[in-house]
């Protein structure tokens, strides 16, 4: 009886085993989501992936370290997290340690799916949650363009993880619960502005990525997109930038377009720490795009917050 | 204006306050408000929002570089956090850096109050004025 048991027992762990392989495979995860998108045709635009560069803000990660020159990507910074420590990889062109030997199809799949090309997940401090919502033209325009910055020498170290975060198969459990590989939908209610705006934010922009709240399993808090929370890298908190008291209630669609073009607050507070970098990139984007930012920022449901004051 | 006038002395009371108290948190915190309030009339002239007025371009810019020379002894060692502090604590373990970070911005204040005649010159200089804002927080502060 107690041998059965045994034997029931093992064959059952055999199975959910099976199960947590299949499942976390990323070929079988892009399969079950329908995900794969194709690429785009025809000529790539490199004006456009330049906007796409600086809405996505792939220099304030991936930038060299210790030098001030955005367009060298060769990555290096140390991004500290509650789960270990992340190493920034090199995706300057350079045919061995950078991006260099990739194709396009490799560069769409790592971008929307989270998938390397070498078929290994990524973590979710590479925000591909976000860059889902992007378009096949988009990231390829953006795969051309950055193509064209120089290639720069030197792999980076693995990320510092401690057990369990180390075991990447273990991303695919949590790409199931918080990646749906969608792309952005326009909502055809809302005027074209803010359709663009709303792709900008959510996609290439990932802003829902620092300020919004996570759970313990490092997913974004349902319910309180945008709302802010405790800084992930552990330095202060991340402001609620939905238009809520605890929020920016009080800030008109003008305000947002100018913090975006200049990191000045309506009262001409200057943001800092990592916004710097961030206002430096939507700094780049047109009058137009970052208007448009404004107005979906400035439509977003209004979530209570951190009320002033505490801690 | 009389508004204002009375906000600017309300801040100047308040940065003397915090200083008198020996709580170099709060008198830091309305210095940076005196900043920022200086700010605010040179951007929207910049902007093309308020017209080209000289007088209030060199006093703002005045009330910067004041606070430039200032701020320096309203970060000691023993103010690191509390009171809402937004204060990164790369200030003390990089205080090379952070000094030349003053200094450059009371370089470029000092610079814009001789350098702004017209409304030409004052937009020459608003720029590289305002980027000590940014340039400095990007790395001594933490995220608000």
């Amino acid at each position: 009886m107690i041998g059965r048991l045994v034997k029931l027992g093992a064959m059952l762990g055999l199975l959910g085993l099976a199960g947590f392989f299949a499942l976390t495979e990323p070929a079988v995860l892009s399969a079950l989501k329908g995900s794969a998108l194709p690429v785009a045709s025809g000529a790539p635009d490199l004006a456009n992936g330049k906007t796409m560069f600086h809405a996505g803000g792939c220099a304030s990660c991936h930038a060299t370290e210790k030098q001030d020159d955005k367009t060298r990507l060769g990555g290096g910074h140390a991004l500290h997290s509650p789960f270990g420590t992340f190493y920034v990889p090199n995706i300057s062109p350079h045919p061995r340690d950078g991006i260099g030997g990739w194709t396009a199809e490799q560069f769409l799949r790592a971008m929307r799916e989270g998938v390397s090309p070498e078929g290994r997940h990524y973590y979710p401090s590479f925000p591909y949650t976000s860059y889902q919502r992007m378009t096949a033209k988009d990231v390829g325009d953006l795969f051309a363009f950055l193509k064209t910055l120089p290639p720069i020498e030197g792999r980076i170290r693995d990320h510092d993880l401690p057990f369990p975060f180390n075991i990447r198969r273990s991303l695919g459990g949590w790409k199931l619960l918080f990646a749906d590989g969608q792309v952005y939908r326009p909502d055809p209610a809302k005027s074209a502005e803010w359709n663009r705006g709303a792709y900008l934010v959510e996609g290439p922009g990932h802003c829902a990525e620092c300020h919004s709240p996570r759970n313990p399993l490092g997913g974004i808090t349902s319910g309180k997109r945008f709302a802010g929370g405790p800084d992930p890298e552990g330095k202060g908190y991340v402001p609620n930038i939905t238009p809520h008291e605890t929020g920016l209630k009080s800030w008109t669609k003008k305000d947002l377009a100018y913090l975006l073009e200049s990191g000045f607050t309506p009262d001409y507070d200057s943001v800092g720490g990592s916004m710097t970098p961030v206002i430096g990139n939507t700094g780049q984007l047109s009058a137009q795009d970052r208007n448009a930012m404004a107005e979906y920022l400035s439509t977003l449901p209004a979530i209570e917050g951190r009320k002033k004051g505490a801690k | 204006m009389k508004r204002m006038i009375i906000a600017a002395a309300v801040l100047t009371l308040g940065v003397t306050a915090g200083i008198a108290q020996g709580d170099p948190i709060a008198a830091r915190k309305a210095m940076m408000k005196e900043v920022g309030g200086a700010m605010g009339p040179m951007a929207a002239m910049n902007k093309g929002e308020r017209p080209f007025d000289l007088a209030t371009a060199k006093a703002s810019l005045g009330t910067m570089n004041k606070a430039s020379k200032a701020f320096g002894p309203l970060f000691p060692a023993t103010a690191k956090s509390g009171g809402e502090s937004t204060a990164d604590e790369k200030i003390w373990s990089d205080a090379a850096g952070w000094n030349a970070a003053l200094k450059k911005f009371e370089t470029d204040t000092a610079a814009a109050v001789a350098a702004v005649k017209d409304e030409a010159s004052f937009k020459a200089e608003f720029g590289k004025v305002a980027a000590n804002c940014g340039g400095c927080h990007n790395t001594y502060r933490i995220k608000k």
